[in-house]
């Protein structure tokens, strides 16, 4: 196997040493790990900003009770298309442009295993995502069912463009399905000599688990809107009571696939502050062996948790019980990193640069997103909670300042060795305290709105739920604007700054840290040796 | 105590005044039942695991940004692992785990307990209304938002209750062992009145049970829970529990106006009396989808103004109500509504917004229809 790449590696080196083509088709055509990283990660940005945009719809509505600027039907479609497009055009996409652009650098690997594929499952999502949001200029209107497109609503009571949604989430999975394969082939076959598994840096390894996850459970979801589409258009009944079928099967299915889903959005992350904290601390990073462990025993778990999903749908109080012991334990290896990352710092030599801000941001808010998400656990408990604004508050503390601030950390860290300046370093500050007040302030308060008895998904609501609402639109207008600055602070800094080092940070560690920056177009052409 | 009236007076005529603070409510209420009192005390009980936690965690965390700081002339210490340490911080978890399961369990067993009940109550969601059954005692109505549109539109004050009232609240008496059996005409919904801490699904095709016996009688207010269409945020639940003869008087009451509507259906009505009764149906059952001007929501809910169903030959007009429309969100009404209320709408459908076909189908039409349909 080896013997075969490197035959490869020699023949293209002695004919074109080159670097990037010319104009667009370099975009287009590219099997470059680091030009396709790049596209992801614009990708994702872009698809940041356009739903932060629905979400923003959202909140405008959302600032008073009665209805002002939507009816219920375009609400509906906004809370959707805001989900679907921040989980699988957002956060995926950023975490699979980290890995492009990383895990080569990380493992001492020349390319992806996979280059002509890489393309593939990039520019898969272009198409896909085109074709989702078309669907709300259709007759009817886009989506309108929630992310979670419960059946039979997102079946028999569907709008008409539920066809394109469908074609579009299988475009989606085809591409995640694509990228995780091609992760998993490059960690385990490229890396360099001496590079064992243990020693991977923690990137790597929580992205090779959750290549596992994507692989396990994107068929899932494929099939499942599968059945949908047979429902709907070829008279089957999976979901429908009336000729046979089930729709509480539907969110087993949905669920299965779900709940290993959030760990894909937050487990890369993981792996992206388990190198910020010890840089910044300037000290190694504290139970390596147990954090790999303990992502081994998050990834297992979560595939025997998702009922926790569906506590009042109805089944049986043993199954009741099984999936709130199951979902209890989720905390004891979760716990573990937590701790871990906190003695990582505990008498280290600190500094608060822009990434390391965003990780102990990460480390607190994440913590409290898992603290409520012990709260909704219990199952007698969740009655009172689920389908509230307290799991609105619980999953959008996991997933800002857990996936996206986890993410922007990572930017800031590597952003001097992908562009070959350093960044603003007051700007960057800014970016995060402007982030940090604006995300408590959207989300904290949905807590208690949430416990107060105000539904999730709903255009209206009681007075009594009146401030908090403004406080939370107050807070998302400002979030959702300093993303703007994020954009700002990017472009200034890949179009100028001051000159990156090889290693920018002094207590970083990895080889990525040991090529020039910018990183040249192609890296680790010969292997570096790792003792 | 009995020295300071005020305070205690002030304290009782608190819920009064408690607009103004209910804005901003923090917490989640303790509510009317012992199982609502037991949910609530798990949710504190974690709630505080979670402080204590949090404050540990998080107090190291500060410490060290505090005091390991570079800027502090700290040297960083080389040390990376402690198996000690870390079992300790695994066992110490899972032993607050167990501690936790063990009263969250008790509470689920009782929860699960829906036998022995001194009334059976169906709960049916439609999409956007409740519709309520006492088993046995051939009562059931619906039960609507009563929110004025003007109020949601912002054209008038919005009420205290303001989207959480309705026309009939579900009756129940208080002390009494109540079992919901909740289900779906449509898609999914969920019946919470967070009071009880009661929230079940209602699916269609399947029954889901649930129970609660209330301490004391008052008004109770909860929603939908579940997302189940464009107008989700507007199919309130309102619970009134009464004391047991107070209960007992209203079900007599409502058993004698069910009778006197089955003699309805066999009287001779005139045109104008089914449009006029048509009128006040086609606004609270109708008007959700299909508009209050018969304009619609085309696509997905069309227009009924110079419609071909409400232009065209009155039988199909009144299948398309009664039996609904497959495939399409159109509900079969035949079950929803009585004969008069089925023949009243058609009628009003037929004659409002210059449709104007000048014909009527009468209650014995729908009856004859229902009866033709059971065979």
């Amino acid at each position: 196997m080896s013997a075969v790449i490197d035959d490869h590696g020699h023949a293209g080196h002695d004919e074109h040493a080159h670097g990037p083509a010319k104009g667009l088709m370099r975009w287009v055509l590219t099997t470059n790990h680091k030009d396709i990283g790049t596209m992801y990660l614009w990708f994702s940005f872009s698809m940041f900003l356009l739903g932060g945009s629905f979400a923003m719809v959202i909140r405008a509505e959302l600032f008073q009770p009665g209805l002002q600027i939507v009816e219920p039907a375009f609400f509906n479609q906004m809370t959707t298309m805001h989900g679907l497009i921040m989980v699988f055009g957002a956060v995926m996409p950023a975490f699979v442009g980290l890995a492009n652009w990383m895990i080569p650098l990380m493992i001492g690997a020349p390319d992806m295993a996979l280059p002509r594929m890489n393309n593939f499952s990039f520019w898969l999502l272009p198409a896909a995502f085109l074709m989702l949001v078309s669907t709300l200029f259709m007759a009817g209107g886009g989506p309108n069912f929630g992310w979670t497109f419960y059946a039979p609503l997102s079946t028999t009571y569907a709008p008409e463009s539920v066809t394109f949604f469908i074609f579009a989430i299988h475009l989606m999975g085809i591409s995640s399905i694509m990228g995780a394969i091609n992760v998993i082939a490059t960690i385990l076959n490229l890396r360099a000599p001496g590079m064992t598994l243990m020693k991977m840096p923690l990137f790597v390894w929580t992205w090779l688990i959750t290549a596992f996850l994507l692989i396990a459970v994107m068929p899932v979801l494929a099939g499942c809107v599968t059945m949908m589409l047979m429902d709907i258009h070829f008279g089957t009944s999976f979901f429908s009571a009336a000729g046979g079928g089930d729709p509480v099967l539907f969110q087993h299915v949905f669920w299965f696939f779900g709940h290993p889903e959030v760990y894909i959005m937050i487990l890369p992350a993981f792996g992206a502050v388990s190198s910020i904290i010890p840089t910044f601390s300037r000290k190694p990073l504290f139970g390596y062996t147990s954090m790999v462990y303990a992502v081994a025993a998050i990834a297992f778990l979560s595939f025997i948790v998702w009922a926790h999903h569906m506590f009042v749908v109805g089944i049986p109080l043993v199954g009741e019980l099984f999936f709130m012991y199951a979902t209890m334990l989720i905390a004891v290896p979760t716990g573990v990193k937590v701790f871990n990352w906190v003695s990582t710092m505990w008498q280290g030599s600190l500094t608060f640069e822009t990434p390391m801000l965003f990780a102990v941001a990460f480390v607190i808010l994440f913590s409290i997103g898992g603290f409520s998400g012990l709260m909704l656990a219990i199952a007698p408990a969740d009655f009172q909670y689920h389908d509230t604004y307290f799991v609105v508050a619980h999953f959008h503390y996991v997933l800002v300042p857990g996936a996206i601030f986890g993410i922007f950390a990572s930017a800031y860290y590597w952003l001097p060795k992908w562009t070959g300046h350093m960044y603003d370093e007051t700007l960057g500050k800014l970016h995060f305290w402007l982030s940090f007040v604006g995300m408590n302030m959207t989300f904290f308060p949905m807590h208690f709105v949430g416990l107060a008895g105000m539904p999730r998904r709903v255009p209206d609501y009681n007075l009594q739920f009146a401030d908090f609402n403004m406080v939370s639109s107050i807070g998302a207008f400002l979030f959702g604007t300093t993303q703007i600055f994020f954009l700002f602070i990017v472009i200034k800094t890949i179009r100028g700054g001051e000159p990156a080092p090889a290693k920018p940070w002094d207590g970083a560690d990895g080889l990525e840290w040991t090529i020039p920056s910018p990183a040249p177009y192609h890296t680790f052409t010969t292997p570096p040796e790792v003792k | 105590m009995t020295r300071h009236p005020p305070v205690w007076m002030g304290f009782l005529l608190s819920p009064i005044f408690s607009q103004a603070q209910a804005a901003w409510t923090v917490n989640m209420g303790q509510g009317a039942t012992v199982v609502s009192h037991s949910v609530y005390d798990l949710h504190m009980i974690i709630f505080w695991i979670c402080v204590v936690i949090g404050a540990v965690v998080f107090g190291a965390m500060f410490w060290s940004m505090i005091v390991h700081r570079r800027s502090t002339g700290q040297v960083a210490a080389r040390f990376h692992e402690s198996t000690k340490v870390e079992i300790m911080w695994t066992i110490v978890p899972i032993l607050i785990l167990v501690a936790m399961a063990i009263p969250a369990t008790k509470t689920l067993i009782n929860i699960y307990d829906s036998t022995e009940s001194d009334l059976d109550i169906q709960v049916t969601g439609y999409q956007w209304k409740w519709h309520y059954k006492y088993l046995g005692q051939d009562v059931e109505f619906f039960s609507n938002l009563a929110t004025p549109s003007d109020q949601i539109h912002n054209k008038e004050p919005k009420g205290e209750h303001y989207l959480l009232e309705v026309d009939e609240p579900l009756v129940l008496p208080v002390g009494e062992k109540i079992r919901f059996l909740v289900t779906s005409a449509d898609v999914i919904h969920s019946w919470w009145m967070p009071a009880f801490a009661v929230k079940r699904d209602a699916i269609p095709g399947f029954i889901n049970e649930a129970w609660t016996r209330v301490e004391k009688p008052g008004l109770y207010r909860g929603q939908c829970a579940e997302l189940c269409g464009k107008d989700h945020g507007f199919m309130p639940i309102v619970v009134d529990v009464k004391t047991k003869a107070d209960f007992d008087t209203w079900l007599a009451g409502r058993k004698v106006e069910s009778a006197k509507l089955k003699e309805l259906t066999s009287k001779d009505w005139t045109m104008e009396e089914l449009v006029a009764r048509g009128d006040k149906v086609y606004h609270t059952t109708c008007v959700a989808c299909h508009q209050p001007e018969g304009q619609g929501l085309p696509p997905m809910f069309p227009a009924l103004k110079g419609s071909k169903t409400a232009t065209g030959p009155k039988e199909e007009h009144l299948n398309t109500v009664f039996n609904g429309r497959a495939g399409t969100a159109m509900a079969a009404f035949g079950k929803q509504l009585s004969e008069v209320d089925i023949a009243a709408v058609v009628t009003y459908e037929r004659n409002a917004w210059g449709n104007n076909k000048g014909d009527m189908v009468t209650p014995k039409d729908v009856l004859a229809l229902k009866q033709a349909q059971s065979k």
